[in-house]
Order: structure tokens, then sequence, then C-alpha cells
């Protein structure tokens, strides 16, 4: 499903070189829940950004279920991101001036994809996370977790092959964050693939598989972290 | 199926923020309403009032006073040409009968008589010519036609009448065969002309560009007759004392029009014409080699100084005021651009493209200035009549906002508007999408 060997990203200044990530491989398969960890600047997010085709990486090479990414056309990259991701932003990220409903449609409406169809689907994704009796309410109205309970609507109304988190549960209070967690955990359950990104140990923990990142290499990974002190090399390597 | 959605956004973001949008939309209003204040003008002023033919029409011009003068007249120019001929030019020209058509003419005043005696007299005014002048200027008719050239030599007692008297003499109704008295005889009525209102008053234009056309049309014959006298300019000098009364006078006072459909024509009417001044001059007439000139429509508007110098410098002047109320509309523009940012990176993680994002701000963009249009309007509309108020120029008396004005308005505010949201729109496309995961 993702398939990454030895990706770097260098920000680069007129003074100085910076490596968010540096020669990372990684294999996700398909219908698997991975977990990337580590503390704030060690490159889970930009691994993340590369992962979600919103960034391209200085080198190395990525394969989203089959395709190779590099040097692809903006347009190519955001039909790419539209018909195989689904993102879960920490901070919902919803349109306020659009109600549930067409939050939810939004990424099929840049399918150009017909009204009914579209009804149809976003209809189906809202009742998956509980929330069709919301669908005509705006953004403001619903509480943190009904939010991010319709950003994840959003996310799996195209059906995507892969869904990403960005710290899903991190504006949440620990009610939220349980049921949001739950759900999530579902979804996978029902066949998807999740990569998440995380600083919390205790949801990194509810993952198959968690990739521990330090200065944008990869330092650890878990297998099974909820068995206590087990781990293995599984499919990641670090090359660095 | 995506503009209908870029409508939708572009109305809902448009009243997210009612102030900035009232601002931006101000700002073009402004800009384009003062802008299309002196177009409008110019455009009256500058307009082609007969554009079917304005390269087929010419007036003429004969120096019949020769190089000494002893008075300068008000319609003289700077290459010492009179705008008008005597009538014994005119009439030699007409007989001559060197153009396709042509036709000496001359503004008077005619005094009507009502058949209904509760009605008192009153005065209208009386343009005298020749059978040729409708077709040459394209005067559309009611009712009826002109009188035919037979007529002009008949000296016969007929008019054409105006709309506007035929309503308060007829009624409007087909009027025809009927008479009219006037304070100096009884005419016929041959035809009744559709409103007709060239801008400017080309083919008279010595008492102002922006008239009234005549209510009466009589035959020149006929008016020389009755001694029906020039209402307008007439220049003597002491080489041509007397009157307009006094038809063997130099003195000026005829308009004269004649049609060339070609360039050909126009060569052949020019040689014919320094014929005529030449065999003046051996005639004994003129003691000097007259010149001659014939200017067609928009050289005679260019020459008579119909277009002001200060209304062209007053365009430049407002469009570059313009320019400034768009830079102030590009500048808000791009504030909301980036108030947005946010939005427009979460559209871009999901799937919007460069072009969605372009093609979602321009359709904003243009609502703006089609908003910003139509407020325009009501300033150009608003700046009008107060100019019409507090000047004496007759030009604002004539000016309004017509279909095509107000196309031109649009069109421009929406083009101007979008090209200043390009710079903004741009940057918009320019949002990384991964500052969303960047920015917690």
């Amino acid at each position: 499903m993702l398939e990454m060997k030895n990706l770097s990203k260098v920000y680069r200044t007129e003074i100085i070189e910076t490596y968010a990530l540096r020669e990372l491989s990684m294999h996700v398969r398909e219908g698997e829940f991975v977990a990337v960890t580590g503390r704030s600047g060690s490159g889970k997010t930009t691994f993340l950004t590369i992962a979600g085709l919103l960034e391209e990486a200085t080198s190395g090479e990525y394969r989203l279920d089959g395709v190779d990414v590099r040097g692809l056309s903006d347009t190519r990259r955001s039909r790419l991101r539209n018909e195989k991701i689904g993102f879960i932003f920490q901070a919902f990220n919803l349109i306020p001036e659009l109600n549930v409903a067409a939050n939810v449609e939004l990424p099929l409406r840049y399918r150009r994809m017909q009204r009914s169809e579209r009804q149809r689907l976003a209809s189906e994704a809202l009742e998956r996370v509980g929330l069709s009796a919301r669908a005509r309410h705006y953004p403001s109205e619903l509480s943190g977790g009904q939010q991010q309970r319709v950003a994840i609507a959003r996310a799996l109304a195209g059906s995507p092959r892969l869904l990403l988190a960005d710290e899903p549960t991190g504006n949440l209070d620990t009610q939220m964050a349980r049921g949001v967690m739950t759900l999530i955990e579902e979804l996978h359950q029902e066949g998807a693939t999740i990569v998440m990104v995380t600083h919390d140990p205790a949801i990194a923990a509810r993952a198959q598989r968690e990739i521990h990142v330090l200065d944008g290499q990869i330092v650890d990974i878990i297998e099974q972290p909820r068995l206590v002190g087990v781990a293995s090399g599984g499919h990641a390597t670090n090359a660095s | 199926m995506m503009l209908g959605y870029y409508f939708a956004l572009a109305l809902a973001s448009l009243r997210r923020n009612v102030a900035l949008t009232a601002l931006m939309i101000a700002a073009i209003a402004v800009g384009i309403g003062a802008s299309m204040i002196v177009l409008v003008v110019y455009r009256a002023e500058a307009g082609d009032p007969i554009p079917d033919k304005a390269h087929q029409l010419y007036a003429v011009q004969l120096d019949n006073w020769g190089p000494v003068r002893h008075m300068v007249s008000s319609s003289q120019r700077g290459d010492g040409l009179e705008d008008q001929l005597s009538y014994a030019d005119a009439v030699a020209l007409m007989r001559a009968h060197a153009a396709k058509r042509q036709a000496a003419m001359y503004a008077t005043s005619m005094t009507v008589l009502p058949e209904n005696a509760q009605l008192s007299p009153f005065t209208v005014s009386a343009r005298a010519t020749y059978a040729d002048f409708f077709a040459m200027f394209e005067v559309p008719f009611v009712y009826g036609s002109p009188w035919r050239a037979a007529q002009d030599e008949a000296h016969a007692k007929v008019v054409v009448i105006s709309n506007k008297l035929n309503q308060s003499l007829f009624d409007g109704a087909n009027s025809v065969g009927r008479y009219i008295r006037f304070a100096h005889g009884v005419y016929q009525v041959v035809g009744v002309i559709a409103d007709w209102r060239p801008v400017p008053r080309f083919y008279d234009l010595t008492v102002g560009a922006y008239g009234d056309t005549e209510q009466v049309y009589l035959p020149f014959t006929t008016a020389v007759d009755g001694n029906l006298a020039q209402n307008e300019n007439t220049d003597c000098n002491q080489n041509a004392p007397g009157g307009s009364r006094d038809l063997q006078s130099d003195c000026v006072w005829i308009q004269f029009w004649a049609e060339l459909p070609t360039l050909q024509d126009a060569q052949a009417y020019r040689a014919f014409l320094r014929g005529y001044a030449r065999q003046q001059q051996q005639n004994g007439r003129f003691h000097w080699a007259a010149r001659t000139s014939v200017r067609d429509v928009p050289q005679w508007l260019q020459y008579e100084g119909v277009v002001s110098g200060q209304v062209e410098l007053m365009v430049l002047v407002a469009f570059g005021f313009f320019l400034v109320c768009l830079v102030n509309a590009a500048g808000l523009m791009l504030a909301k651009v980036m108030e947005q940012s946010t939005r427009v990176a979460t559209r871009r993680a999901i799937g919007a493209d460069r072009w969605a994002i372009l093609a979602q701000y321009l359709t904003e963009a243009a609502l703006v200035g089609a908003a910003g249009g139509i407020a325009g309007l009501l300033v150009t509309q608003l700046g009008l009549s107060g100019a019409g108020m507090l000047f004496s120029n007759d030009v604002f008396r004539i000016v309004r906002l017509d279909g095509s004005s107000i196309s031109i308005e649009m069109s421009l505010a929406i083009a101007a508007t979008l090209l200043a949201a390009l710079y903004p729109t741009w940057r918009a496309t320019c949002v990384n999408p991964a500052s969303q995961l960047k920015t917690r």
C-alpha cells in the first residue's frame, strides 16, 4: 500500500540545511494500522505530509498503492490525494461556512461526482460515524469530538485506500478522544489501512505497529505495542 | 457543475465578512463610477453620430473672404476658413450637383398657429434644407417620406415634422397630407420623422454640438422665398458686408454637406471645388486663389473642436484613479485570501488542485466585480446628474447611461476586478497544503 525507500527531506536556506527525514524506508501493508511516534521536531509530521502527497521528498522513492509519485504534476498529485487518501487532521479542519453534509461531500465534489451519488456516499459516511442527525448543522454547532467525527466521515466518504491521521485526538478531551479512537479502531477492523502520527504512547499502543522516529530516522519499531515488551524489526529498516 | 458550486461558495464567502466585502465593492464602484462619468461624457463628445456614413459625408468649405480680413469671426479656425458658405456659393454648389447627394441648409424658426383657437401660437425650431438631407443623414421616418427633389425646384410649401410636433398637433396620428398653418403660410405635411438625435449634432455645430434636432424641415428654396431668417451665426466682414437677408452678400450662414461614397468620389469633388473656386477668381469675384476643403464627419468634429483636450485628459486621470481603487481592492482581496489560507490548505489537502482554487477565487472576484459594477452604475448616474446641475456645459444635458455604456461599465468592472484578483488568487494557489499538518 505505502512503500518508501531511502526517503529524505531537506529544508534549505541560504545558511543552513535541515534534514527533516533522513534515508527513511518503510512499508505499510494493506489493512495495517501503523502509529508513527516521536518527539516534537522528530520528523513524524514531515513523514505524514510526504506520505499524503502534500509535499515532495528531496530524494528517495515513494510508491503509493503501486504508483510511483516522484515528479507527478500538481493536478495528478491532487487527484491521487483525492482518490486514494483520506486525511484526519488534529484541528479537524472543517470549512466553517459549509454544513456537515457539505463538508463531508467536499472530496467528492473535487472528484466531480454526480450530486445524488455524492449525497448518498456522504450520508453513508455520516451514518458510519453516528452523525446522520447532524447533517444540516454547521461545525460551530458541534462539540470537538463531533467535529472530529465529521472530519473522519469526510475522510471516509470517498472510500480512500489509505487513512492518514495527524494527532487525531490531540485537540480532544479524554472522553472524546476515547470515542474517536474507538471509531478509528473499528474502521481498521473493517479493513481500512491507517497511518496515524501521534506523540501519545497510549494512543500509539492501539496500533498494530508503532514506528518511533527521531531526527528524521526510524529508531525503533514495536510490533503489537499493546503486548508490552515485545518489539521487532518488522517491515521497517533504518538505512541511516 | 463546479461553476455553480464556486458561485455558491463565493456568495457564502462574501456574506461571511460583510465589512470587507463592502469595502472591496465600494473601492471598485467609486473607481469605475468616476471613470465612467468621464467616459460617458467623452463618448458623447467623441462619439460617431453617424457610424455607417461617417466617412462618406463631407462638410464643404470655401474661402470666399480672401486673405485680407478686417474682422475675425467666431467660427473661423486656425486655417482661416469659414465653416459656413455664402448663399451664392451654396446655391451654385447645389446647382452643380457634383456629389451623389448634397444639401445646403440653415437653421430658422417658424411660428405655428394651431387650428384649435384655444391654443396659443408657438414657435418651433426649423431647418431649411434640400430633399437629399434626409437620405444623406439617414433620418428615420414614422410616416410618409421626404419631399421630392422636384419640390425643391418648385419651392413647394411642404414640411417634414418631428414626432414630437406631430404628437402635439395631431395626437401622434399619421398626419401626412394634412396642413399646418404657420405665421407666414400654410404647409402640407409630407413626412413625420421618428426620434432622431445625432450626438454631436454634426451637421450644424454653429450653436453648440449638443442641441436638439429641429421640429420642422422645409425646402431651402421655400424658406428663402419666405424670408425665413437664419437663427444662428451669420458672419460678415468688410469684404462681405450685408446680412443673411442680402442674398448677394458674401456673408456666410449656410452649412453645406455632400455625400461622397468613395475616396475617388471625394477626390473628384475636391477637384470640382477647386475648379469652382478658380472659376470664381476668373470671373473676378475673388481676387485671390480661394482655398477649399472637404472634411468627413470625424475630421469635421475634430476641426470644430468638439472633443476638448480637457476631457481626454480627464479620461486619463479618471482611469488612473480607477487603477488606484483597483490596487486597493486587490490589497483587500489579498488580505482576505491570506485570512482564508487554512481553508485553502484544507481544500488542497483533500484533493483540490491549483486550478480549482484559482477558479474558486476568480469566481468570487468576478462576483465582487459585478457588484462593484452595479454600484458603480449608481455612482455614474448620480455623478452625471450632479454634474448636469453644477455645470452649464450642454453635454451634461444629453449624456445618459445607455445600454452600451452600461455593458461597458459592467464588463470593465468585472474584467478589471479579475485582473486585480490575479495576484491574490495566485497567492491562494501557492498556499502549501502541508501547512495544515505543520501548524498546530
